[in-house]
């Protein structure tokens, strides 16, 4: 009788349960697997919605056979501890693999296996794949906008300086390490800001001019993430300090700064830049289309920058400040020296999410008219050449920002890994 | 007379910092206002409209006033806020669950799910539904039937529509319903504190919110009816379904992406929660004879969802102004109608703009007010 046990399997009769249920295991999956391969339907003799579930009844009781508390045997411990604890978990495991079998075969072969990349017309794709020939002639007009074409090498010089400046701060001496926090928040912007105006904009040293009206794609998404970036990151520590404040005058500014900026979506900041800011300007002063984007991105994420700030100056025991005090220090020199260092570190991980956000906002800039890589790409899409590749073109730039995002976060988590076992 | 002076002197250098710049800017707009000749004033509102929304849920038409236009925008805000609210929450909390799972697969699948949908713009990812995934759709004519009566084609969803007859009376019956669930418990909470006797709450709640709405349907006179979309043709090649209701392609795209992106964010939060309550709770809860039912229901979802609300409130909140991304793909919001549309036509991009920015103001105050005032009644009250 214990051997024939159908629903207690134990350890007696491991050898022919973990067998049959593999075998059904098995089974199920060649038949799933030929269903979305080969277009097979093995079990055709069974009545119509029996022949889907077919492969799920047998998978279940083929894992329900399996499962062996302490078998003895390390793989199958392994198996039944990770996927197959009870009912309930095989089912949703046999789910899983089933969708993926699914799903995986028919993305693969639209994506890489059927895919045109040859040619450089729209003739060229004929199969029934993504047709990356699209992607492949707008690539530099996805990469740099309007940009004319020979010029290009600008906007890579340009992003080279920048980035090359950046890592500055990694080779400078030990004696001036002590000006690289004035570097990184005054001089590297101007530098910046100097390079690019000069590089990508032009109009002296030889250079053409070309106006920002031009500029696009996900070079322009880089250029109004990078100054924001910047520029929102020593306003926010302002407000911050600001909403910290015994003055209740500065403190009541500031939260009021804060909490407008918070409470509203950043599409009405960007029609406010773009519709009514010229309204509120001298009147033959003219401000470019883009620096009034850039200033009202830099304003909106500055309040959220000064949330995260004042979060980690909240964070830093009351002894710090008193310990500073008593030193007869001042007001500056306490937060110089003793409470922005200790709190900036702690906030590192909050301000990479902060700028992960505001990359992730950047595309936004698309609906007052700024081609950016969705501008971009709802150009190339209404282009007549080249109709219905709208799929390609918005996987194309999802896969750019999922990357450039996925790295940024993984960054920002480590950050809070390696700071986290420091305290 | 140092003191008073440090204090003073930042504070009114301030105020006067403040003042000169908006006063700044107020002159350069009454410059540039008298200059153009357009005048400042909310009169506008009361105006005829004249332009037409393709999408509402209430009466409108383009002779009715900008104000009735800026009620159109705002509800429709509101519908789709709540519609993605409702999806990402169910969403989140499954996939936050998942990820403690103790099955390899279910963990990873939602882990990659987390960082797929979380990572992509919630701009492309509107733009993907609405230009590259909806309008794989087929037209309205070749549309198969999903539960054979609803119709996903790329002009839209129809469902179909519910025709009630005394509808007040059902509502009441659920009223009641509703009414007596409370009272029901606040006896067994005092059953249970003065005797010590247990009844099955959920048990007969579910029963009364089943028993009085069907009553009313028996004796009531109560019916409900529904009205099927049906294929009609407009012309040679041009058909669309009649009758029923119909979700715009927009609306979809729309509350796809928002609760896709933002379940993610859900999903963290009731991870972080449940990650939050200490394992011994769980332990001590089980060492005094709870079941593991009771344990999830009494020990640990009260401290979890102490942790788990605020930030999702706030992801609540990110999502009502991530909504305004409507404004892109044409979905007629408040962005697009009033800010939009509007301001085109009257050219009052001032008093436009305000109206608008002060609206979504208002909503996040109200909601973060509301957050406040709850993270103080539950805080955990030492003594």
């Amino acid at each position: 009788m214990q051997t024939f046990n159908f629903f207690k399997p134990n350890r007696n009769n491991i050898k022919n349960y973990s067998i049959i249920g593999s075998f059904f295991v098995l089974v199920s999956l060649i038949d799933v697997i030929s269903n979305a391969f080969l277009k097979i339907n093995l079990t055709f003799f069974l009545p119509g919605s029996l022949t889907n579930l077919f492969p799920l009844i047998l998978g279940l009781i083929g894992l329900n056979m399996m499962r062996i508390d302490y078998s003895g045997n390390n793989t199958l411990d392994l198996l039944n501890k990770n996927i197959n604890t009870n009912n309930f978990n095989a089912l949703l495991t046999l789910l899983i693999l089933f969708s993926i079998i699914k799903v995986l075969p028919q993305s693969l072969s639209w994506m890489i296996l059927d895919a045109t990349i040859s040619g450089d017309s729209k003739d060229a794709c004929t199969g029934t794949g993504a047709c990356w020939t699209y992607i492949k002639v707008w690539f530099r007009r996805f990469m740099y906008g309007m940009y004319p074409n020979e010029f290009h090498w600008r906007i890579n010089t340009a992003f080279i300086l920048v980035i090359a400046l950046g890592f500055v701060g990694y080779f400078m001496k030990e004696n001036l390490k002590k000006y690289l926090a004035l570097y990184y928040v005054i001089i590297y912007p101007v530098i910046a800001y100097l390079v690019i105006y000069y590089l990508i904009s032009g109009g002296s040293f030889g250079l053409q001019w070309v106006e920002t009206g031009a500029w696009g794609g996900l070079s322009l998404t880089f250029i109004v993430s990078f100054f924001c970036l910047i520029f929102c990151f020593p306003l926010g520590m302002v407000f911050a300090l600001g909403r910290r404040s015994n003055l209740p005058v500065i403190k009541y500014i500031s939260i009021c700064y804060i909490e407008f900026w918070r409470g509203v979506p950043l599409i009405t900041v960007l029609f406010m830049s773009s519709v009514m800011f010229p309204m509120f300007l001298p009147e033959d002063f003219f401000m470019d289309k883009l620096v009034r984007v850039i200033i009202a991105i830099t304003l909106f994420e500055a309040a959220y920058c000064a949330e995260v700030i004042r979060g980690g100056l909240q964070s830093l025991p009351r002894g710090q400040y008193d310990a500073a005090k008593s030193l007869g220090m001042g007001y500056w020199k306490m937060h110089i020296f003793v409470i922005l260092p200790q709190a900036l570190k702690l906030v590192i991980p909050g301000i990479a999410n902060t700028f992960l956000a505001l990359v992730k906002d950047t595309p936004l800039i698309f609906v007052v008219g700024l081609a950016e890589l969705a501008g971009m790409l709802a150009l190339a899409k209404t282009n007549p050449k080249w109709l219905g590749f709208a799929m390609e073109g918005y996987i194309f730039a999802s896969i750019i920002f999922w990357i450039i995002c996925y790295a940024m976060s993984k960054y920002s988590y480590n950050l809070e890994a390696k700071y986290k076992t420091e305290r | 007379m140092n003191n008073i002076i440090k204090k003073f002197i930042p504070q009114i250098l301030a105020i006067l910092f403040v003042v000169l710049i908006f006063g700044f800017l107020t002159l350069n707009a009454q410059i540039n206002m008298d200059n153009r000749g357009i005048d400042f004033g909310f009169d506008f509102l009361s105006q005829e409209s004249s332009f037409d929304v393709q999408f509402s849920l209430i009466e409108y038409s383009g002779s009715d006033s900008y104000a009735r236009a800026f009620l159109v925008g705002l509800l429709n805000t509101l519908l789709v806020s709540f519609i993605s609210i409702i999806i990402c929450t169910i969403l989140g909390v499954i996939i936050g669950v998942a990820r403690l799972s103790s099955n390899y697969l279910i963990k990873n699948s939602a882990a990659w799910y987390v960082e797929f949908f979380r990572n992509i713009p919630l701009l492309l990812q509107i733009f993907f539904w609405y230009y590259a995934a909806l309008r794989a759709l087929p037209m309205p004519e070749k549309a198969n039937a999903w539960f054979g009566v609803t119709y996903m084609t790329v002009k839209g969803y129809y469902i179909p529509a519910m025709v009630w007859e005394n509808l007040n009376i059902f509502l009441y019956c659920g009223l009641a319903a509703i009414i007596s669930i409370i009272l029901l418990r606040n006896y067994a909470n005092k059953l249970r504190d003065t005797q010590g006797k247990q009844i099955p709450v959920l048990l007969y709640s579910v029963a009364l919110l089943i028993v009085l709405p069907l009553l009313s349907f028996l004796f009531g006179g109560v019916s409900l009816g529904f009205e099927l979309p049906e294929l009609k043709k407009l012309s040679k090649i041009s058909y669309i379904y009649e009758g029923g209701i119909s979700l715009p392609p927009e609306l979809i795209a729309l509350v796809l992406a928002l609760s896709l992106y933002t379940s993610t964010f859900v999903a963290e939060c009731v991870r972080a929660g449940i990650e939050g309550v200490s394992k011994g709770q769980k332990e001590a809860a089980a060492s005094v004879g709870l079941t593991p039912n009771q344990v999830l229901k009494l020990v640990i979802m009260p401290q979890a969802l102490r942790i788990i609300i605020p930030p999702t409130t706030n992801q609540y909140l990110n999502l009502t102004k991530n909504s305004s991304l409507a404004a892109a793909i044409a979905y007629p919001d408040l962005v697009l109608v009033f800010a939009g549309t509007a301001l085109m036509q009257t050219g009052k991009a001032i008093e436009i703009v305000s109206i608008t920015m002060l609206t979504y103001l208002t909503i996040s105050l109200t909601i973060a007010a509301i957050m406040n005032w709850y993270n103080k009644k539950i805080e955990i009250k030492e003594k």
